[in-house]
């Protein structure tokens, strides 16, 4: 069989290869040339006050040169591996449109997780007992300590979330107004009615729930973006209440004096009824920190446990089928709204844990804490972990809490921008630009694929591009 | 001959539909219609793109509430049921009436055994305590899952779907997809299976695997079914009483044999002036 | 099957070889994936200016994948995709929207929240809506339930009317090259067979180039001067309309389903 008409032979390989090089590389260049428009005005210029006190522009172009190179760099590298990956990954390998098999085959991050996951585990159960060696002191870890009660605070509320989220695929803006319904219980109950926490942590849960159920109801009509809106105004609605109801909430001052934790009933004091007297120990602050952490590290693991149960159970498959196809649900008799509204009461549950343990290690509570920021970060912390995913949710609220703790050591930087450099003022900014990275890289959060609830034979992960993401 | 009576099973309906009229806004989708389904008959709704056929789909299956009329629907122990009365999702989980859609709604993310165990929620719900025996890993929700698996492996027996069961729905191909989703209502029980176009893009190999699927699920089930086809080697070859619309209103009901020399339904539907059609079934039919 | 194939294509490939009409669209060696799964394993095929040609298979054999990828989504991971001297292969999609082409996808995808009319409207937007009364008034006479709905939100149609509706808009752009993937689906028989005379008279009075993936192959042979048979990827036979209709094989073929 003679190959046909030789004038109609594409452009050789090395032709094609050499345009495109060509092409990325006039990308990288205007990349660059934007950059320089947005310095001129930004950072071409200093103002310095002068010994005459006038101002004095110091021209800074040294700088403006380096910005330009790193985004030009920066985007012909990105350019370059994109261009591989978009090549084999084809624009829209939307399942709609593919007519064969579009299977998930493991890649390198799925391997790895397999044996990530306990060492995960390990470092979680030994991290205080890591602090105390590694900056050699009990006082010395107290910083670690926080730091990690922090990131598990944040891990159990994107947990909590992502059964709202990531599983039934309702968009909720408002998830910290349950944070805020369960600390509120919590400081409520114990200065009110001096209960102790272990009484009140199961009915903060319970208030919150309530709450959930309250709120969902008339909510979990709307679909979509009028979901998202409405639950984001009754977060700032619950945050309101609580400033402007002073004689039950104490306003904006917040309640101040929460008992705090015991040890089962046993005090974190220096009297001989203490925890340190009662278990021969000398006494530091210190031992209530690391109960704290593990008690929040028992209540994440908790959460996580229950909801990886619940998956298995009709009750999950039904949230993730709702997630997938709402009309399709109604048409196999699952009650939608009930769905939805257990999903939201347990979620809502869940964050009301959280909020009685904020309370309870943070002995003061005041609406400051429950702003929409917070309910922005832990959606963020679901959407980057990866919808549905238990331990992309923890791995991001690792990088999304911790990250920006650490960004308070770049002293390094110094060396590359000057000594006037401060890197704290640029905390933020870099943080931004790792999560805008971030999502260039994996637009579907760290991990993507969905684990099946049930197997038959052989556990496939399923592809993330073949799962959907909700629509309210 | 009678045509209301075109099958003998008309006597018993699983379904009456009752002058049923559907309006959006000024337009009638439906408009006044009545007719029968025959309990353990496979009946065909056919007629021209846009008479209203889905609609009625929408009607029986709870999706719409239809402006004026009724439709009952019998189980054979006598109780009935108002379907326009009863909410969307208990229009399955009680009256027991499953479909299937134009444009296939799996739940593509979730593997084919997934599909048929969420099909099975209501009954699984029940046994897991409403999820709090089934959080506590009780025996008796464990058992309850065993037998839902089981049932679900025979449906992927019955479709050839067996060594696909923990593949995406969504990776499967589209013929595989239509059967899947065939399975999965049928998954929940029904008394009454409404199929909407299933043969839609099927070609003629799979149209043929559909007829033995529907026509098993006839014979073998308590479960009779109304679809909507446009394929005529599927309507002729499978049902046994055809109703015809045409903008809304019923212009023919009857056998096969009698719809096909209906000259009402030649001019608006079919079109057989040229011998064309013949033909085409003709080759399909080999 | 495939001794009669490559018998087929041989006759083929001679008889364009003594040079009847120039090709309008040259597809080779066209390769592609979705993620690492290959979907179409090295298509040659032509369309040649004026012509019919049909593609037939079973589902899952990779004939709208060919149909999308010719149209630069996904793109061709090896190959080449020619039209009207241009190599396409790697043009965004909306570049090859613009050189009169369209297509009427699998799935319809039709705009659901605007009407009947405003679909029509982004259809003639490609080419300036140049003659739009009058291309609007042909496509009405072609589906006269478009008219009656040329108000109405293409969404709340039915399945088979917004099937009418994508074939209306892409001819609305008056294309050199039609794409029409699986146009009867979900249609009634008689529309089915007054859009494959409509697509016989745009042919035939308008000389529009059609190259049209259909499930109904009997319908589809009869009405294209010629035709291609792919199985899972491949193109395993081509020959003339009547070529393929007659032999034996493309019967067993077709019939046995794409899958091995």
């Amino acid at each position: 069989m003679a190959t046909p008409a030789p004038t109609l032979a594409a452009p050789n390989a090395a032709d094609r290869a050499a345009t495109d090089m060509a092409a990325i590389v006039k990308d990288a260049a205007l990349f660059a040339l934007v950059t320089f428009g947005l310095c001129v005005p930004i950072v071409a210029f200093r103002t310095d006050l002068s010994q005459t006190s006038a101002l004095d522009l110091v021209p800074r172009w040294g700088l403006v040169a380096i910005l330009c190179g790193l985004v030009f760099v920066g985007r012909l590298a990105q350019r370059m591996i994109l261009a591989n990956r978009d090549a084999r990954r084809a624009l829209t390998p939307s399942p709609t449109q593919a007519t064969e098999a579009v299977d998930a085959t493991p890649n390198a991050s799925q391997k790895l997780s397999s044996y990530a996951l306990p060492a995960f585990l390990g470092v979680t159960l030994a991290f205080p007992l890591l602090a105390v060696l590694g900056t050699g002191g009990l006082g010395e870890s107290r910083y670690w300590i926080d730091l990690g009660i922090l990131i598990l605070t944040y891990v159990m509320l994107g947990w909590g979330l992502n059964i709202v989220v990531g599983l039934a695929g309702l968009l909720d803006l408002g998830y910290v107004a349950f944070y805020a319904v369960g600390a509120y219980s919590y400081a409520l109950l114990s200065t009110v009615f001096g209960l102790s926490f272990w009484i009140c942590l199961p009915l903060a849960g319970l208030f919150a729930g309530l709450w959930g159920m309250v709120l969902g109801f008339p909510v979990l009509r709307l679909r979509g973006d009028y979901l998202a809106i409405v639950t984001l105004a009754f977060g700032e609605i619950i945050r309101l209440v609580l400033i402007n109801w002073t004689d039950f909430s104490g306003g904006a001052a917040g309640i101040s004096s929460i008992p705090r934790a015991t040890f089962f009933g046993v005090p974190f004091t220096a009297d001989e009824d203490g925890f340190a007297a009662k278990f021969g120990l000398d006494f530091s602050p210190m031992h209530r920190v690391i109960f704290l952490y593990y008690l929040i590290l028992v209540l994440a693991l908790i959460t996580n446990g229950v909801t990886l149960r619940l998956r298995r159970l009709p009750i999950g498959r039904a949230w993730e089928a709702l997630r997938e196809d709402e009309i399709a649900c109604r048409s196999l008799g699952i009650n939608t709204t009930n769905t939805k509204l257990t999903a939201f009461a347990l979620g809502a549950m869940f964050g009301g844990f959280a909020g009685s343990f904020f309370a309870v290690r943070q002995g003061f509570v005041s609406p400051e804490s429950f702003n929409f920021l917070e309910s922005a970060i832990i959606l963020a912390i679901v959407v980057l972990g990866g919808m549905g995913s238990q331990i992309g949710v923890a791995v991001a609220a690792v990088a999304m809490v911790g990250g920006p703790e650490m960004l308070r050591n770049l002293g390094f930087l110094k060396a590359v921008f000057g000594d006037g450099f401060d890197p704290n003022e640029y905390r933020l900014l870099l943080f931004g630009l790792a999560m805008v990275i971030m999502m260039i890289w994996r637009p579907r959060g760290l991990i993507s694929e969905r684990a099946p609830s049930i197997v038959l034979k052989e556990r496939k992960r399923i592809s993330g591009s073949l799962v959907k993401e909700g629509h309210g | 001959m009678s045509s209301s009576f075109a099958s003998p099973r008309m006597a018993d309906p699983v379904l009456t539909v009752d002058h049923v009229t559907m309006r959006f806004g000024g337009l009638v989708a439906v408009n006044d219609l009545s007719f029968r389904v025959g309990r353990g008959d496979i009946t065909a709704l056919i007629g021209p793109n846009g008479a209203g056929k889905t609609t009625v789909f929408n009607c029986i299956t709870g999706f719409y509430k239809p402006t004026e009329g009724m439709m009952t629907l019998r189980h054979r122990d006598g109780a009935e049921f108002l379907l326009e009365q009863l909410p969307g999702y208990a229009v399955n989980r009680n009256a027991r009436v499953a479909r299937t859609f134009q444009n296939i709604r799996l739940f593509t993310g979730m593997t084919v055994l997934e599909n048929l165990l969420v099909a099975q929620h209501n009954p699984l719900m029940l046994a897991s305590g409403f999820t709090i025996a089934g959080l506590l890993g009780l025996p008796a929700y464990r058992r309850a899952e065993k037998a839902a698996v089981e049932r679900a492996k025979d449906w992927l027996e019955r479709i050839h779907l067996m060594h696909r069961a923990d593949d995406p729905a969504g990776a499967l191909p589209y013929g595989d997809q239509r059967r899947l989703e065939i399975a999965r209502a049928m998954c929940t029980d029904p008394v009454l299976l409404c199929l909407d176009e299933p043969a839609a893009g099927l070609n003629p190999r799979e149209s043929l695997l559909l007829n033995d699927l529907l026509r098993a699920i006839r014979d073998d089930h308590d479960t009779s079914v109304l679809l909507i086809e446009h394929d005529m080697s599927v309507v002729m070859e499978i049902s046994d009483h055809v109703v015809v619309l045409d903008y809304g209103t019923k212009i023919a009901d009857g056998t096969p044999t009698e719809i096909q020399s209906d000259q009402s339904v030649i001019a608006a539907y079919l079109g057989v002036e040229d011998d064309e059609v013949e033909q085409v079934e003709a080759e399909v039919g080999v | 099957m495939s001794v009669a194939g490559i018998n087929v294509l041989q006759d083929e490939t001679r008889a364009r070889a003594a040079g009847s009409r120039a090709p309008l669209l040259t597809v080779r060696g066209v390769k592609t994936y979705y993620g690492n799964i290959i979907a179409l394993k090295g298509v040659d095929l032509d369309v040649n200016e004026g012509e019919i040609v049909t593609l037939i298979g079973a589902n899952g054999a990779g004939k709208s994948t060919l149909m999308m990828t010719i149209f630069g989504s996904p793109r061709a991971r090896e190959g080449s995709i020619t039209y009207a001297g241009r190599d396409i292969t790697k043009m965004p999609t909306h570049e090859i929207a613009r050189l009169n082409l369209a297509q009427s996808p699998e799935g319809r995808r039709i705009f659901p929240r605007m009407t009947v009319y405003e679909n029509l409207q982004m259809g003639a937007a490609v080419n300036g809506g140049a003659h739009f009364e009058q291309d609007l008034e042909r496509v009405c006479v072609m589906f006269p339930r478009l008219k009656e709905r040329l108000y109405q939100r293409g969404g709340t149609m039915s399945g088979g009317e917004q099937q009418m509706l994508a074939i209306a808009r892409a001819l609305m752009s008056r294309p050199r090259l039609l794409l029409l993937d699986e146009p009867s689906l979900g249609l009634a028989p008689l529309i089915v067979k007054q859009i494959f005379s409509a697509i016989k008279e745009l042919n035939e009075r308008d000389g529009m180039t059609v190259f049209l993936v259909e499930q109904n192959a009997y319908h589809a042979l009869k009405l294209a001067h010629r035709g291609y048979v792919m199985v899972t990827g491949t193109i395993t036979m081509s020959g003339t309309g009547k070529q393929l209709l007659d032999d034996p094989s493309v019967k067993a073929a077709y019939l046995e389903g794409g899958r091995h």
